[in-house]
């Protein structure tokens, strides 16, 4: 399967020349570029690790890039993924949000159900790499 | 009824208090040296009196009916602070190129309204007044609401920015598609319809307004269906997703039973009709917030009293109450999509939904100021007409806080409809990954989508099919066209 997080996960895998306008984009709007990975990708998983600390004070995209391809390279076994803040008032929150790396085989979720009174069915979305210890879920075997 | 005695002869020299009928203008609504408050609620009333009836006093009537008059002088006015509870019409102006009409300002002291109770406010701001004899016609174009009143509503029960953050989606409008047909699907094919554009990659599907619980499908058995299919789409993709279940129902405990129901099997989002009432809504906006569910509203019927532009109440003014009384979604217009819209209107609607602080701006038809004072924005809804050829109009108008639903655009994809649903997300992220690169993206849009659709042949089928025609009105949302049903 392939994990449709984020704002471009519709399209092919974004090349190095478009993540870096998708940076400038964010620049241009000071907005604070941060990269996060994970190799547990439920769809509520709301804090994948943190690559550093937002780059507050980076103001060009090619400085942005550096950290962007030494995060992929890092964890290239896992999903990483680039976001920007906006931290105007009524905002606050994430403005951008796409996976810029995901590992070579993307095992997916299995739908587990179980089955209460009156037909009613409890479900839990369960990630096939997670049956696998942290560190091992993505690598080859 | 007094104004006829406005131009007339019984009123000339009669004292403030003699007994009898006196023009509202000579009894204190009409002052055109008045200074609005800070704290007064300012309306703006597009007047067309009868033949003869003079403006001023029309709308004197209109600021005298709509707090504390009465079609003739009584004693016990003298009882209280009867000029602090008058309305105030404070200016009246021709309309521009309609002999016929008037622009009439009102202001009311907000000690006239019930703190957080749209029923009140409209009670007394639309209750009587648009019945009146001596006006062919009264329409409420624009309510400026005080930033003290303001204060007294809850507001959406969650706002663009925590749903962005509850769906752990940014940086792109949220796509839909209402579930067709509307009636009659059994339970189980309704919920294969969700399964299907969920998985292709819609982020929402929808109830229409009257999916409630009829014969052929009982609101419990759709749930239960439809909770099956968005979770089978949500293990497909990692992605969370939803469908507004319709809590729509004849009376207060049928709505929380049903909304009660939907947030036990875990629907991160329900729907209720604006024909339910201001009141029956502001228990769904609390319910909403008390359970951390996403409430979405259908403005059903709204096309009744604000299509007219002579009479009735301006959807600008419905979305000031939606926004009050606490909605986080709301249909707002799709400017490109089957029915009309002004473009530049329907900008002015998302604003008064979307933004923080609103200035007057004629353009848009806003004729206040608007500070919400950080009350939480509305995500403004699109649907009705619109399809994946249409992205780079309906990003470069709408914007990118909106809920884009193509309802004929998927479903009536002929691959099936997650090939529709796939069509409508692939088109949305090339524009937006082309608008974010700084692409002319509304005049390079049709090319932006053709290279698109190159790697995506859903997308190519779907501009092939739709290219030349503009609307297929059979398969497509419906919220606001006013058919007159054959019973």
């Amino acid at each position: 399967m392939r994990l449709t997080q984020g704002q471009f996960s519709y399209l092919p895998d974004l090349t190095d020349e478009q993540i870096t306008k998708q940076v400038q984009y964010a620049l241009d709007n000071g907005w604070a570029i941060s990269i996060e990975y994970t190799d547990d990708p439920h769809p509520r998983n709301s804090y994948w690790e943190m690559h550093g600390l937002p780059m507050f004070d980076i103001k060009d995209a090619a400085g942005v890039m550096t950290e962007v391809r030494k995060a992929i390279e890092e964890h290239k076994d896992v999903y990483v993924k680039l976001l920007a803040y906006d931290a105007r008032r009524g905002r606050q929150t994430t403005a951008i949000s796409f996976i810029i790396n995901r590992p070579a085989n993307e095992p997916g979720f299995r739908l587990d159900r179980t089955v209460g009174k009156d037909r009613q069915i409890t479900y839990t979305t369960h990630s096939y790499a997670l049956d696998k210890p942290q560190g091992e879920r993505y690598t080859a075997e | 009824m007094s104004i006829e005695t406005s131009n007339g002869h019984a009123a000339k020299d009669k004292g403030r208090w003699d007994s009898g009928v006196s023009a509202y203008r000579d009894m204190g609504y009409w002052d055109a040296d008045y200074e609005p408050k800070s704290t007064d609620v300012l309306c703006a009333f597009r007047l067309t009196p009868q033949p003869g009836v003079d403006p001023i006093e029309a709308a004197a009537a209109v600021a005298g009916e709509s707090s504390t008059a009465t079609w003739t002088v009584v004693w016990t006015d003298r009882l209280t602070d009867h000029k602090r509870y008058q309305a105030k019409a404070y200016r009246c102006d021709p309309v521009p190129g309609n002999p016929e009409q008037f622009i009439a300002y009102i202001a009311y002291d907000i000690d006239l309204f019930e703190e957080g109770s749209i029923a009140n406010l409209t009670s007394s701001i639309i209750g009587n007044v648009f019945g009146f004899k001596a006006l062919k016609a009264l329409r409420l174009e624009d309510m400026r609401i005080p930033v003290a009143y303001v204060k007294t509503f809850p507001g959406p029960p969650h706002g663009i920015v925590m749903e962005r953050e509850y769906l752990n989606k940014f940086g792109r409008p949220i796509l839909g598609a209402t579930t067709k047909p509307k009636l009659g699907l059994s339970a189980k094919n309704y919920g294969r319809v969700v399964y299907e554009a969920l998985r292709g990659g819609l982020d929402f599907t929808k109830d229409d307004e009257n999916i409630n619980s009829q014969p052929f499908m009982r609101w419990r058995d759709r749930f239960l269906f439809c909770m099956e299919g968005v979770n089978r789409a949500e293990a497909a993709t990692g992605e969370v997703k939803g469908h507004y279940l319709n809590v729509t129902a004849a009376t207060m405990e049928d709505m929380y039973e049903r909304a009660e129901f939907a947030k036990e099997i875990g629907s991160v989002i329900i729907m209720m009709d604006l024909t339910v009432g201001f009141t029956a809504m502001s228990s769904m906006s609390k319910w909403a917030r008390k359970n951390g569910v996403i409430l979405h509203l259908h403005r059903a019927g709204h096309g009744t009293y604000t299509r007219q532009k002579s009479h009735g109440v301006s959807f600008r003014v419905i979305a000031k109450w939606c926004r009050l009384l606490g909605v986080d979604h709301i249909h707002a217009g799709t400017v490109v999509g089957k029915l009309e819209g002004d473009p530049n209107t329907t900008a002015g609607f998302y604003d008064i939904l979307r933004e923080d602080y609103i200035p007057a701006n004629p353009l848009h038809g806003v004729f206040f100021d608007q500070d919400w004072c950080s009350l939480a924005s509305v995500m403004p809804v699109a649907s009705g007409g619109i399809h994946a050829g249409q992205m780079h109009q309906l990003i470069h108008l709408l914007g990118e806080d909106v809920i884009l639903q193509f309802g004929g655009g998927t479903i009536g994809h002929p691959d099936g409809i997650a090939a529709g649903a796939t069509a409508n997300r692939v088109a949305l992220e090339a524009m937006i990954m082309a608008r974010n690169e700084g692409r002319d993206y509304l005049n390079e849009g049709p090319q932006i989508l053709e290279d698109a659709a190159k790697g995506c042949k859903p997308l190519a089928r779907a501009l092939n099919i739709w290219k030349d025609i503009s609307f297929n009105y059979e398969s497509t949302d419906m919220p606001d066209v006013a058919v007159t049903p054959n019973y």
